[in-house]
């Protein structure tokens, strides 16, 4: 039976996330964390594939202690397993610690298939998967939006770029990052909410990898955040009273003159 | 009293909420205005686990507790008064009596199916002259051997035609009087049971509401549920639990009509100023949201009550008196507050108004309500 390992991340919704005007730094009080969108994505895909070829599905969570809440909604839609590597050492992680710590803990679990969302909506950079690939020195299929099929020792998907598709086969193990649309993630489910209290969710702390500390958290990562700050909306603002007719063709006719349309 | 919920019971509630947003929502105003039976809702809610939810694992159930089950419905009510009372329907009126008094093989013979969602339940007690005066029975079932003759018809029954399985009471006894009504489980598609027109109502109209019609229904002895002549207190007793129900499907419209209120009256601007800014409009809301909330603490007491095995009549009667009146009373505030357009179909406050009122009505009227809380005062 095929053993699928998902990479989750729990992050802040982002469409609730205010920015203090005064200091630039995200208002992160009162926002409700929720299952990276992408990720839920290839959870969903992941279970498709239990339920089509009888595969076991596997979470793997870097992320503080309170991930485990957003683990048991996982075991609540119906995966098998969920690990969260936590550790205070591995806090201020860029993509490159995160990689390394995921890598770290991958190398020491079975596998035939990583399914990762292709980013997460808090950092936005679709890096830890493809980093997470070249550590483990299996290949990787980016942008996914269809797994067509699992077999013994391939996995074939459809990637999609933004103006066309490719069918790609890739050889088992390997790891696919997936998009959003490509399923509607399935709602969890009462039963399995009651069990997933009585499941455990395995722990694994920093010492624990077997990796250098040069390597991860805030000590591991190149990228240092210089400044967040709030966009400045700047521009003039008119108002025109004038009727729907006369309001679309005078957009029309603003959008010509600033060579945003050309028809 | 505590109410600070579990944690499984804030992960029910987030999946309550979840899908009553996503799934009940955007069809609600639709089923209303086509006056139709939701059934891939009911399909993809069985998907979830939502038709078993307080009943036991040995039965498929989820094994969780009342007041999830109570939730369910406060929060698919939210959104859709039809969608609610199917639920409340099914769970406390067709499936309840089963788990109670059902043998150890007619549970095992119907709760699976009833738990998994594969069959839908309903309960037929009201009769054209046997309404709030439930003793009033007509429907007769006379014996014939090992078996029974069932004749009789059945009114104003929610889930007719799209339940499989029903309670259903009827007379074995005229002389015993209350003590002369049995129940039995009568199965769709039965020879001689069929399904009436469907009625034509104010609101929750995309709920099946139909007459059940028996014509010298044969029914075995292994469809009697409890003792014969037990099936009155059976009746009471299954009420008693429904009320919860319709008590939460009450509260669950009147927080949905507040829902719908509050950014209306932010975004609405007369005068110059937002309707929000104007101290009538706050005082309105926080009326309306004080009296959602006593009602909510009296609709979950009574099903914690329940849960807890002890007596939960008059908390049961007290929570759909008061919850009942309220969703009256603030869907009846939340069209004022938005004037012409709550007025409209544009917004679905009207659908809430109209929704509202049958929660005043059924499963016992708000003067039943009040006859069973005063009754026991004066005991």
């Amino acid at each position: 039976m095929k053993k699928i390992i998902v990479l989750v991340k729990q992050v802040p919704d982002s469409t609730e996330i205010r920015v203090d005007k005064q200091t630039g730094t995200l208002i992160r009080a009162g926002v409700p964390a929720i299952i990276n969108p992408d990720d839920l994505a290839a959870v969903e895909a992941a279970l498709q594939l239990k339920e089509k070829y009888g595969a076991t599905v596997h979470v793997v969570t870097m992320g503080p202690p309170q991930a485990t809440g957003m683990q048991r909604e996982l075991y609540a839609r119906g995966v098998d397993s969920c690990t969260l590597i936590t550790d205070r050492k591995f806090a201020g992680a860029d993509t490159v610690a995160t990689s390394n710590t995921l890598a770290a803990a991958l190398e020491k679990m079975e596998f035939d298939l990583i399914i990762g969302g292709r980013q997460a909506i808090d950092g936005d950079t679709a890096q830890v998967g493809p980093q997470t690939a070249e550590r483990l020195n299996i290949p990787q299929v980016t942008y996914v939006n269809e797994i067509m099929e699992l077999g013994n020792d391939t996995v074939t998907v459809k990637k999609s770029l933004e103006e066309t598709e490719e069918i790609i086969e890739a050889k088992l193990p390997c790891l696919l990052t997936t998009l959003s649309g490509m399923n509607q993630p399935r709602y969890m489910n009462c039963n399995n909410i009651i069990d997933s209290f009585e499941k455990e969710i395995q722990i694994i702390p920093f010492q624990e990898l077997g990796i250098d500390e040069t390597k991860v958290g805030l000590k591991g990562s190149p990228t240092k955040v210089y400044k967040t700050y709030a966009k400045e909306v700047s521009g003039e603002t008119e108002v025109f009273n004038l009727s729907a007719q006369e309001t679309a063709d005078m957009i029309a006719k603003t959008l010509k003159v600033k060579q945003l349309i050309t028809k | 009293m505590d109410f600070t919920f579990t944690e499984q019971q804030k992960m029910m509630k987030k999946l309550f909420s979840e899908f009553a947003q996503k799934e009940v929502k955007p069809l609600a105003a639709e089923i209303d205005e086509q006056e139709r039976f939701p059934k891939e809702t009911v399909n993809k809610m069985a998907k979830c686990g939502m038709l078993g939810i307080p009943y036991s694992r040995e039965y498929g159930g989820a094994g969780a507790d009342y007041l999830c089950y109570i939730m369910a419905v406060e929060e698919l009510s939210k959104k859709c008064g039809t969608t609610g009372v199917i639920l409340s329907a099914h769970t406390s009126l067709g499936t309840w009596p089963i788990a109670q008094y059902g043998t150890p093989e007619q549970k095992e013979r119907y709760l699976p199916d009833l738990c998994s969602g594969k069959k839908l339940a309903a309960f037929g007690l009201t009769e054209p002259n046997a309404g709030t005066d439930a003793a009033g029975q007509q429907t007769t079932a006379v014996k014939d051997g090992d078996d029974y003759i069932l004749n009789g018809t059945k009114v104003f029954i929610t889930n007719a035609g799209e339940a499989d399985i029903y309670v259903v009471f009827a007379m074995t006894d005229k002389s015993q009087k209350n003590r002369g009504i049995s129940a039995f489980i009568v199965e769709k598609g039965m020879p001689g049971f069929t399904v009436g027109l469907h009625e034509k109502k104010l609101g929750i109209r995309g709920s099946a509401t139909s007459e059940l019609i028996f014509n010298n229904v044969r029914l075995t002895k292994d469809q009697l549920l409890g003792a014969e002549g037990k099936g009155y207190s059976i009746a009471l007793s299954t009420l008693d639990g429904g009320r919860i129900g319709i008590a939460a499907q009450a509260l669950g419209i009147a927080q949905g009509a507040i829902d719908e209120t509050v950014p209306y009256v932010k975004s609405r601007k007369q005068f110059g100023r937002s309707l929000s800014a104007f101290q009538n409009t706050q005082f309105q809301l926080a009326d309306m949201q004080t009296k959602v909330d006593a009602a909510r603490w009296l609709v979950y007491d009574a099903a914690v009550k329940k849960q807890a095995g002890v007596s939960y009549s008059v908390e049961a009667a007290k929570a759909k008196l008061f919850a009942a009146e309220v969703a009256m009373e603030v869907t009846t505030k939340a069209i004022q507050l938005l004037g012409g357009y709550g007025y409209t179909r544009d917004y679905p406050l009207e659908r809430m108004f109209r929704d509202a009122k049958i929660t005043e009505i059924y499963e016992g009227t708000s003067e039943v309500q009040r006859m069973v809380i005063s009754r026991d005062m004066l005991k």
